[in-house]
């Protein structure tokens, strides 16, 4: 199938992707599966791929590991993305919607405003897995307030201490984690690296 | 002494070999050729694309030839294949209109424009096992219509439709649904049910048309129209504009005329079920439009009560590479679990015995 | 004709995309059945292809796989999926569990605990726990959107009933997190226990049935039981005949056509690894340990 680009946008939207899609794909999702199955631990994802300003390394990573045909991709702010989108299209043949509720992934900007979130897909009770999963970047995985994470993929507890949340994030995640097994995944991301948040983690000020 | 069982590898190997020896037969025998299963056995190849839901006459002769004649396995090797191939792209619809029918009847009307075509049936055959078949004795060569008699043949349906006393075809450019590419959620649509049926086993398939005619689901059916022939399959090639041909595939297609319905505004009307398989097979198609029609229960206030109408149930078991699975998955070691049986079965005894006991004593 | 190519681990990778979103929504809502698009495998239905498909999808080339069938390497088919994954993924094999970063397993949990970093992959033949009391999905689905176990419990205590015990002996449902009732495939309830809090990542793939679900490591897995009949675990009264381990699930074994039994590991690698420590069962002749060594390989 050929994939129509938009050659406005440069050379830069077909560089920069899996060297070898096959095993670098594998490589990236078994750290992004971690980072999900063990809410908190920081995932390396740098490396993998070089994309375009302002999509993060781990961020596009992600997109190329798991986005495809049947993804369509949210961009908080596409008028910011063009070269993103186009990457991303031209890479995994992923369709961007501007429809929130069709959503299988929405790659958000820094501290994106929580209140819009209410409107990504969470699921049916029959089919909570109908869900979308957020990519939020951050200033920095560590740094920030300390928060305190459990829940399933967690022996204890763990903290985590990322700088750049938007207002709200606790509070959102609080009622995110009530609506369960309903719900978003989050995935922090910052720079080559990732923190899995998935619905069932509690998250608490430490 | 015990020693645990070991070398799973070489008797596996060795169970292969066997098994390729028995396939090849006596050597002094000259192997069968595909151009040989694929001009002999063609009813065979067309079963195994049918079900396998792969085109292609060579693989499936292939296929024929390596299950040793086992049906379903040879199905389920062109299955195993085609999961694997990458998709360029989808056809447009086949046309069944403008079918080279090699055969065509229909029940509901004496005569039809395109007139009635006997084809190669065994139809009026009398089934006596013929002494020719030992040998190989010359056959005459068939006779065949002139191109011009070949006229324009509308299907019976439309001829209905045409009158108003059939429901109508819902026209739609809606993606059909992919049971391969997507898993089924239930309740299904009408379009999801057909390709499972085209897929499904012929035999589930035709008891459970038998059933329905028996009364399990009564559907009041009548052959409209039974054609097999080629058909044109094409592509959309947008960067051309137009579509061009991809090349042709044989198919059967019936359209069973059913229980009438409605009678409100819109009038009584004949209902349809639907049969379309690849290659040629009329037992198959006729049961597949009995059991698609069956399945249409809901949408014509019909009560669900015959298994032929059960969705979940028809859909869930009419493959049959995936009941060959299960059902011969029995024959894998079982025996963590029998154990767990073993011990409650005698607990329960014991248990029981000295109930037993402490009862005889008491009295 | 062409002759057919195969992508690494089999799977083209649109498909193994498709599987790897299913394991994480599964890794986001633990117990829940993740329908997936399963693929026809190049074996049956019910041999494993759920399980295939998940291991396919997650393995990578630094991997190292131990693939079990009733507690033991060396069963046929567990021969055969190990030599699939050797021959079109070209990945490490091993019988040991404490080497293994993925297991494939048909009905057991290595007795050995598992450790952080490796993940067990369940072949299961009917995932819905429910499915024997309501077949049809269009209700299950229901019941468990709903929550409402009620059912279940009724089965396992009609058997209380019945029979004075629960009288489900394998694939024993679990609760997870106190929200999803889970099938934990046909393994025994003597094994239920080893999936509560396991460190490990446990992953459930249905082939036929096309659902995955999972279990992310630390996570809650409570056997359904009643208070005056709590869950119990098999108990055998003898240890092991090779090894003399005890706690550990037996197999029986007939060995001869007079009644006489002997028990032994189930799971053969734990069984070798004991007796390679030095632990000798009753059932092993005096002298005989060496031949009994070589024969592990």
């Amino acid at each position: 199938m050929s994939v129509s680009i938009n050659t406005r946008s440069e050379g830069h939207v077909f560089e920069g992707g899996f060297a070898n899609p096959v095993m670098d794909s594998q490589g990236v999702f078994r750290r992004v599966m971690n980072a999900l199955g063990e809410p908190g631990t920081v995932a390396d994802l740098s490396g993998f791929v070089t994309p375009p300003a302002p999509l993060s390394q781990a961020a596009a990573a992600i997109l190329l590991t798991l986005a495809d045909y049947d993804t369509p991709v949210w961009f908080e702010k596409p008028e910011n993305n063009d070269d993103a989108i186009g990457w991303m299209s031209f890479h995994t043949g992923a369709p961007r919607t501007a429809d929130v509720f069709r959503a299988a992934f929405a790659v958000l900007e820094k501290m994106s405003p929580v209140e819009a979130w209410a409107k990504f897909p969470i699921g049916t009770s029959d089919y909570p897995d109908r869900s979308a999963t957020l990519i939020l970047p951050v200033e920095s995985l560590a740094g920030g307030e300390p928060l305190r994470l459990t829940g399933p993929g967690i022996e204890t507890e763990k903290v985590i201490t990322p700088l750049g949340l938007p207002q709200g994030f606790e509070a959102f995640m609080t009622e995110n984690r009530a609506a369960y097994p309903l719900g978003l995944d989050v995935l922090l991301v910052c720079g080559g690296e990732a923190i899995g948040l998935p619905r069932t983690t509690r998250i608490e000020e430490a | 002494m015990y020693v645990a069982v070991k070398g799973g590898e070489a008797a596996i190997a060795n169970a292969h070999r066997l098994l390729a020896d028995r396939r090849r037969g006596d050597r002094d025998v000259p192997a069968l050729t595909l151009e040989q299963i694929t001009g002999q056995l063609a009813l065979a190849v067309d079963r195994v694309m049918a079900e396998g839901s792969l085109y292609d006459p060579d693989l499936a002769a292939m296929a024929v030839r390596q299950s040793r004649g086992d049906m379903i396995e040879a199905i389920f090797l062109l299955r195993a294949y085609r999961t694997t191939l990458a998709r360029f792209g989808n056809s447009r619809p086949i046309d069944t209109a403008k079918m080279r029918i090699e055969r065509r009847v229909s029940a509901t009307y004496k005569d039809i424009p395109g007139g009635q075509l006997l084809g190669p049936t065994f139809d009026y055959t009398h089934r006596l096992i013929d002494p020719a078949m030992a040998g190989d004795e010359p056959v005459d060569e068939p006779l065949r219509r002139a191109r011009e008699d070949e006229r324009r043949a509308p299907r019976v349906t439309d001829i209905l439709n045409d009158e108003g006393l059939i429901e109508r075809d819902v026209l739609s450019d809606e993606e059909p649904g992919d049971l391969t590419r997507d898993p089924t959620a239930f309740p299904a649509d009408r379009d999801v049910r057909l390709q499972a049926l085209a897929r499904g086993d012929e035999g589930f398939l035709l008891s459970l048309g038998y059933s329905t005619q028996r009364g399990y689901g009564r559907t009041h059916p009548f052959v409209g129209e039974i054609r097999i022939g080629l058909v044109d399959v094409e592509i959309d090639v947008p960067e051309l504009g137009f579509a061009v041909s991809l090349g042709q595939v044989r198919v059967t297609e019936c359209q069973m005329v059913s229980q009438f319905t409605g009678g409100g505004e819109e009038g009584a009307k004949f209902t349809r079920g639907y049969g379309l398989v690849f290659g040629q097979s009329e037992r198959k198609a006729m049961a597949m439009s009995l059991v698609d029609r069956a399945l249409r229960a809901d949408e014509f206030d019909e009560q669900r009560l015959a298994p032929a109408q059960d969705e979940e149930f028809v859909l869930a078991h009419c493959d049959n590479v995936q009941a060959t699975g299960f059902v011969e998955h029995l024959k894998l070691p079982h025996y963590v679990d029998f154990q767990a049986e073993l011990d409650l079965l005698r607990t329960l005894n014991t248990a029981k015995a000295k109930n037993d006991e402490m009862r005889e004593a008491a009295e | 004709m062409t002759l057919p190519e195969y992508n690494f681990a089999y799977l083209d990778e649109q498909t193994k995309r498709m599987i790897r979103r299913s394991i994480l929504k599964g890794i986001a809502i633990p117990g829940y059945q993740v329908p997936f698009a399963s693929r026809e495998m190049p074996m049956p239905y019910g041999w494993g292809t759920g399980g295939v498909q998940v291991t396919a999808a997650i393995l990578g080339p630094d991997d190292v796989l131990k693939v079990i069938d009733q507690g033991a390497d060396d069963t046929t088919n567990a021969v055969s999926i190990r030599a699939f994954f050797a021959k079109t993924a070209n990945v490490a094999t091993t019988t040991k569990t404490a080497d293994a970063t993925v297991i494939q397993t048909r009905h057991r949990i290595p007795e050995a605990p598992l450790s952080a970093g490796q993940v067990i992959v369940y072949q299961v033949p009917i995932p819905e726990p429910l499915r024997f009391l309501e077949p049809r999905e269009t209700e299950t689905r229901v019941i468990h959107g709903l929550e409402e176990y009620g059912l279940i419990h009724v089965k396992l205590y009609e058997d209380i009933a019945q029979h004075g015990h629960i009288a489900t002996t394998y694939a024993y449902p679990v609760k997870v997190e106190d929200r999803y009732v889970m099938d934990p495939s046909p393994i025994p309830k003597f094994d239920n226990p080893k999936m509560n809090g396991s460190p490990a990542l446990q992953l459930f793939g249905a082939g036929r049935e096309k659902r995955i679900y999972a279990l992310p490591p630390f996570t809650h897995v409570v056997s359904l039981d009643f208070e005056d009949h709590p869950f119990e675990v098999q108990k055998f009264k003898q240890p092991c005949a090779l090894c003399n381990a005890t706690g550990v699930y037996l197999d029986e074994v007939v060995t001869d056509d007079r009644g006489s039994r002997m028990y032994v590991c189930s799971d053969t690698d734990h069984c070798e690894t004991r007796r390679e420590e030095g632990h000798r069962g009753p059932g092993l002749p005096i002298s005989g340990a060496q031949t009994v060594k070589e024969d592990a390989a």
